[in-house]
């Protein structure tokens, strides 16, 4: 199998089961949960910044990767406790601010080399075959966690917070614990895709955790249709791979992701998951008719 | 620099702020829609005041061409774009804005990549004051923009349109109810808002004589942080949050604070911090 691959194919692999991984946990705290976040690439890029920042300093990507994790998901806890307080707009604003204060952070800073971002820091020794590998699995990990995340009391609890916070409240969940749940499972997720990310390739700047990179993975989210854990998982896998296949898209890329995202709030607002349940529910009435 | 140089910095860039927010305020009041794309309209009205301006010679036909092209841009959008999806959940609007925009940045960079400069820019000089100088295009910017706000200000408050507008956005159903064709006076609000961000894109585009597609970026990120921190949909609260905006930004630049993060990320610091302590915004609307 690893003869039939040459290493461009398995970089698009790499990067479409990366970003199945980023869209997943976006979709934790977006779709599960309810809480609208612009500013999700942030948490990608303090995984990618503090792995390398770690491999220089000759620590293992391994180690590296969970404190990448660990340090995501504790500044994902500190935007979830402003989730508390600020609801709805204010919260996509806020979230927004995120992504905008860690790009400001970054490129005035010396240590996280500026605007030049950092670069020729050592990867792990491990072949390009083997690190595909290694996303694939992560990424059904990831899946994997989604639907039992789903499925279990954790899931019903973000759903309810999801369709209507105060009633939630009322019938005794714990608001707060949940959403602070969500939002710190979602980051340190995210803080993981930015560490593997960051090893498949030479260079990282703060633009690749931008406000574009956070609309890019919201769309894929929202094309899949918000929730649905197959349909992000295909969108990701669509909205990653096309732009790199056909060049004509490639070079018009923001502007097909511009538009798709429109077309489809426009004509599709539930996603690909809402297509699929209409089409379902089309051809079970044909069917009907039919007898 | 001065602190009082610092202060008038400020509130110049605070009416620039003035110019945008006030359309997207407008937009929020009567649709509970952040209009992300509002600042596609900033960019067009640049566009179209360097390149009407550079063909005809004169500069003020150019900025009430770019007010009505970006006027009628507006409200295109509303009826294309946010009317037939009003109904659905409020982050439909949010997000099918944003790719809207994006699509518009694209459109732009489709017709110049480079962007447009005026070929003999007018209101270039400077003024000495206070230890520094002040472009001359900023002063008559801030000076337009009390002029127009306060024009709308007064339109609003002793016109029978105006009254019918205010109607509308506190009691929509009641207005309509009362006679008021609820649906014009959303196309004016556009038309209204829209313009006047494109005499923000002209004025910035005089001020730094170059409008690229992705001009409108960081000035559209920030005016929808002023909304919200002036309580999204109240106009007072977003007018003071503008020039609060502009005088911290030029404060924060200079200050410690300036050393670890840029101008942005020093505005949308104080966004967050002043939302944890008033989650409501500075001012909520009665």
């Amino acid at each position: 199998m690893e003869s039939l691959l040459n290493a461009y194919d398995m970089s698009l692999i790499r990067t479409a089961a990366i970003m199945v991984i980023m869209a997943l946990s976006l979709n934790m705290i977006t779709g599960f949960c309810g809480q609208i976040s612009l500013g999700h690439a942030a948490f990608m890029g303090i995984g990618a910044y503090t792995s390398v920042k770690l491999s220089i300093n000759g620590i293992d990507f391994i180690y590296g990767t969970f404190a990448g994790m660990a340090l995501a998901g504790l500044l994902g806890l500190i935007v979830g406790l402003t989730s508390l307080r600020v609801r709805h707009d204010f919260l996509a604003i806020t979230t927004m601010g995120i992504v905008f204060l860690f790009s400001g952070i970054v490129e005035q800073s010396k240590y996280l080399g500026d605007t030049d971002g950092l670069s020729g820091y050592p990867h792990p020794a491990y072949s390009d075959f083997t690190y595909m590998m290694l996303t694939i699995l992560l990424a059904i990990a990831v899946v994997a966690l989604s639907f039992y995340i789903k499925r279990s009391w954790m899931g019903a609890a973000f759903k309810s917070i999801g369709d209507d916070e105060d009633t939630a409240r009322v019938l005794g969940i714990n608001v707060p614990l949940y959403k602070l749940s969500a939002f710190v499972l979602g980051t340190a997720i995210a803080g993981l895709a930015g560490s593997l990310y960051a090893h498949q390739t030479t260079i990282i700047q703060a633009e690749n955790f931008g406000f574009i990179e956070s609309i890019t993975v919201l769309s894929m989210v929202v094309f899949g249709g918000v929730g649905s854990i197959a349909g992000v998982t295909i969108a990701a896998v669509i909205l990653t791979l096309l732009p790199l296949w056909s060049q004509a898209i490639g070079e018009y890329k923001l502007l097909f992701y511009g538009g798709l995202l429109f077309a489809m709030m426009r004509f599709a607002p539930y996603g690909l998951a809402g297509l699929a349940q209409r089409a379902r529910l089309l051809l079970t009435r044909r069917a009907g008719t039919a007898r | 620099m001065t602190e009082i140089a610092l202060l008038v910095q400020g509130l110049l860039d605070g009416s620039i702020y003035a110019l945008i927010a006030v359309g997207l305020t407008l937009v929020y009041g009567l649709l509970r829609i952040l209009h992300v794309a509002h600042a596609g309209l900033f960019t067009l009205g640049g566009y179209v005041g360097v390149v009407v301006t550079n063909q005809t010679g004169s500069f003020v036909l150019a900025l009430v061409v770019a007010m009505v092209v970006a006027g009628i841009v507006g409200m295109i959008i509303y009826r294309l774009v946010y009317q037939p999806i009003l109904h659905l959940p409020p982050y439909v609007a949010l997000i099918a804005s944003i790719g809207l925009f994006i699509a518009m940045q694209e459109g732009f960079r489709f017709y110049d990549e480079q962007g447009v400069s005026f070929v003999d820019a007018p209101l270039q000089g400077t003024v000495a004051f206070a230890g520094q100088n002040l472009q001359i295009a900023k002063i008559v910017t801030f000076f337009g923009a009390i002029i127009l706000i306060g024009g709308l200000g007064f339109l609003a408050a002793r016109t029978r349109t105006g009254v019918a507008w205010r109607a509308t956005v506190t009691k929509p159903k009641m207005a309509e109810s009362f006679g008021i064709n609820i649906v014009r006076v959303r196309y004016l609000n556009f038309f209204i808002g829209s313009a006047l961000a494109a005499v923000a894109g002209v004025m910035v585009s005089l001020t730094t004589n170059l409008v690229e597609p992705t001009s409108g970026d960081v000035w559209s990120y920030k005016a929808l942080a002023i909304i919200v921190l002036g309580g999204l949909g109240s106009m007072r609260g977003t007018l003071i949050a503008c020039f609060a905006l502009g005088v911290i930004e030029a404060y924060g630049t200079t200050s410690f604070l300036g050393a670890i993060m840029n101008r942005d990320a020093i505005a949308f610091a104080f966004l967050v911090v002043v939302l944890m302590i008033r989650p409501q915004g500075l001012f909520v609307r009665t």
